[in-house]
């Protein structure tokens, strides 16, 4: 499969955080062909090992989070309405307006309305809608919603990615579906290079609440290093240059206290040798991606994160370069084929 | 399917082409005469049986819409609004760019780096954009051009118990109705207009009846429709598959009372589901037909429109099918000179 159609069923399918298994059998699917042993853990995270020539001696987890941000129904009103909440960070302004699928018994398509304008008096109309101020219309009775949907059922917003120029794809969910994509694309080219650690690919459930998956996973793999693939803030006019990463110019590398400083040397070094493009990410203290959880898990695990590029985060219509899936893909491989022995690895990680 | 065909079509204001074309394909062989007339207004004769009163019936084809007014360095697109759009319901959707559709989004700033109460704030549409992906000026104008209209790229599907979720219902249904009275079997002579650019002030309809010169009009409309649960029943003006509504006063025009009451009648002797359209708010095409010339007798007669002039509005089926059953019923009449 490609890469991009294996995004786009991501992108285009539905998870949001804690109810992972709606697309967890896409992703066993894809990675199954190119993985030694693939399981799934307790919470839901997917675990792909593909071994190494060093029987074990180094340990490499790699991780990008499987959830997605969405809405979940709170209450059905009388006349068929549904009341909604969200689940992890959305802002309520890119939701007015929007189609949704309500995840019930079947899933079923919904149109998010609200008190129309010209009901409101000119200081409301002054003001954002807030998400208790709107319903979802599904068009059915009261009866007949109550057949299909209950509360706590989950929503998303109905999306499928689209082509935009130059390789830029727009959908929802891209915030980490893109790092699965970049992960895919890794298993693949695992197979054409020689590899001294064993690669840990790892799927994990509920970045967006609490990372609780990435300290599950990471406990149980114990890896030497862990890397968290995440999106990062593509730059748009609204955005202070410092705060952003230009599409297509490469993964952002984070520095920080998150990140292990010598390993990321190394990350660079890399980059440069290779002539991989990549781009300057400073965060000071705790990153809000997987390797926030991943570096405190068990005894402290050295950590790294890289960024792809990702505009209009946490929207419906998030954009990426395919590039830069591409290039982290490759980044990492390289990376990866670096460390050739232990001796090495000692040395990346000797402060 | 008609309705799908209509409502997927872009036409906004001053930019009907597209659905004027359709419109022609689907009805030129069902009519005596056909013109474009001098500002895009398509107006059609159809011969029959007449009461010796010459009968209009009107409906839009023009939508709401953005029109792209600058390019950035970056390749991003600045837009205006076309016809009266709430700028709240922008955020985060889909757009199709110029007549090669260039597909487009409108974008926000993560919510991640606001500052705090950021998100309460209505962005403006000096802060919207929309994003088709280019890198540059330079690239962005190989695919789309300032003066470019944007419509929303809703797609038409029938979801709940009979009802329909597509674009621009305001006011294709009024076409899709009109194109359907023209084709049926009717033996009733009258004038259908298809007008111009009624969503930025009713521009097409004056000089449409003005070379009509009707004696009565029909308008066909889809009209505002809200049901949230905490509104009394007086503020929700119409009600989804409430049947066909008939306007009573809106901003444009105070119908003339025996017409309406001789239509109401009509839909009563032939248990025909109907209601009032309980606003005053709005307006349409009335507004400068029934001031054409020397006046012209109008009635507005509506199909409710849930989320009106918002990228995905909904209407039911069953409305649809009363509304046209109540226009049939109407003609018959008419030409018998029953009014």
């Amino acid at each position: 499969m490609e890469v991009k159609d294996f995004l786009s069923m991501l992108s285009n399918g539905n998870g949001i955080s804690g109810f992972e298994y709606r697309i967890k059998d896409t992703i066993i699917d894809a990675f199954r062909e190119y993985s030694d042993e693939i399981e799934v853990d307790r919470l839901g995270n997917i675990i792909a090992l593909k071994k190494g020539t060093g029987n074990g001696k180094i340990k490499i987890m790699i991780a990008a989070h499987m959830d997605e941000i969405g809405l979940m129904v709170k209450a059905i009103e009388n006349n068929g309405f549904l009341r909604f909440t969200s689940i992890g960070g959305i802002d309520p302004r890119t939701i007015l307006g929007q189609e949704v699928m309500v995840h019930g018994k079947d899933s079923i398509l919904g149109v998010v309305g609200s008190k129309p304008p010209h009901l409101q008096t000119s200081e409301e109309q002054k003001k954002t809608i807030q998400m208790e101020d709107m319903i979802i219309d599904l068009g059915f009775t009261k009866e007949r919603v109550s057949e299909i949907v209950e509360i706590g059922d989950t929503i998303t917003i109905n999306r499928k990615m689209i082509d935009l120029l130059n390789n830029r794809v727009s959908g929802k969910a891209m915030d980490d579906r893109a790092g699965l994509a970049s992960l895919y694309e890794l298993l693949k080219m695992l197979h054409e290079i020689n590899h001294f650690a064993d690669i840990y690919i790892v799927a994990t459930v509920q970045e967006e609440v609490t990372m609780s998956g990435a300290f599950t996973s990471s406990y149980r793999v114990n890896p030497d290093i862990g890397i968290a693939v995440d999106v990062g803030f593509g730059a748009t006019p609204e955005l202070a240059k410092s705060d952003s990463l230009e599409l297509g110019e490469g993964p952002g590398i984070t520095l920080g206290g998150n990140i292990h400083p010598g390993l990321r040397k190394k990350l660079i070094e890399v980059s440069k040798e290779f002539n991989i493009k990549t781009q300057m990410d400073v965060d000071a203290g705790p990153t809000g991606t997987d390797a926030r959880a991943i570096q405190i898990t068990r005894e402290g695990i050295p950590a790294l994160v890289v960024s792809i590029p990702l505009r209009y985060m946490h929207t419906s219509v998030e954009v990426l370069d395919l590039d830069d899936v591409f290039t982290t893909a490759k980044l990492l491989a390289f990376y990866i084929n670096s460390i050739k022995n232990e001796d090495e690895l000692e040395a990346l990680l000797c402060y | 399917m008609l309705l799908k065909k209509l409502t997927e079509a872009s036409g906004l204001s001053g930019n009907e082409k597209e659905v004027r074309d359709i419109i022609i394909n689907e009805i030129k062989a069902y009519v005596d005469d056909i013109k474009t007339d001098k500002i895009g207004n398509l107006i059609v004769h159809k011969k029959g049986k007449n009461a010796g009163k010459k009968l209009m019936i009107a409906a839009h084809m023009d939508e709401i819409g953005l029109l792209v007014k600058d390019i950035d360095s970056k390749g991003l697109l600045k837009f205006m609004t076309v016809g009266g759009i709430d700028k709240r319901i922008l955020v985060s959707k889909v757009v199709y760019v110029g007549e090669k559709k260039i597909p487009g989004v409108i974008g926000a700033k993560p919510i991640h780096l606001q500052k705090k109460d950021e998100s309460s704030k209505v962005l403006d549409l000096d802060e919207l954009y929309i994003d088709i992906g280019a890198k540059s000026l330079e690239d962005a104008e190989k695919y789309v051009k300032v003066g470019d209209y944007v419509s929303f790229a809703t797609e038409y599907e029938e979801f709940g118990d009979g009802f329909i979720k597509t674009k621009a219902i305001d006011d294709r249904v009024g076409c899709a109705l009109l194109i359907d009275l023209i084709k049926s079997d009717l033996d009733v002579e009258f004038y259908g207009a298809f007008t111009v650019m009624e969503e930025v002030g009713l521009v097409g309809a004056g000089p449409a009846a003005y070379s009509i010169e009707p004696d009565y009009a029909l308008i066909l409309e889809g009209t505002l429709c809200y049901e949230m649960p905490e509104l009394e029943s007086h503020l929700i003006p119409t009600k989804l598959g409430g049947g066909p509504a008939i306007s009573i006063i809106d901003r444009t025009t105070i119908y003339n009372a025996p017409f309406r009451e001789w239509i109401v009648k009509i839909a009563e002797k032939n248990n025909i589901p109907f209601q009032y359209r309980k606003t005053n708010m709005g307006g349409n095409d009335s507004g400068r037909i029934h001031t054409s010339g020397a006046g012209c007798i109008t009635a507005g007669i509506s199909v409710p429109t849930r989320y009106i002039h918002s990228p995905s509005s909904v209407m039911s089926k069953k409305d649809y099918d009363n509304s046209l059953v109540l226009l049939r019923a109407i003609l018959e009449e008419y030409k018998e000179g029953k009014f």
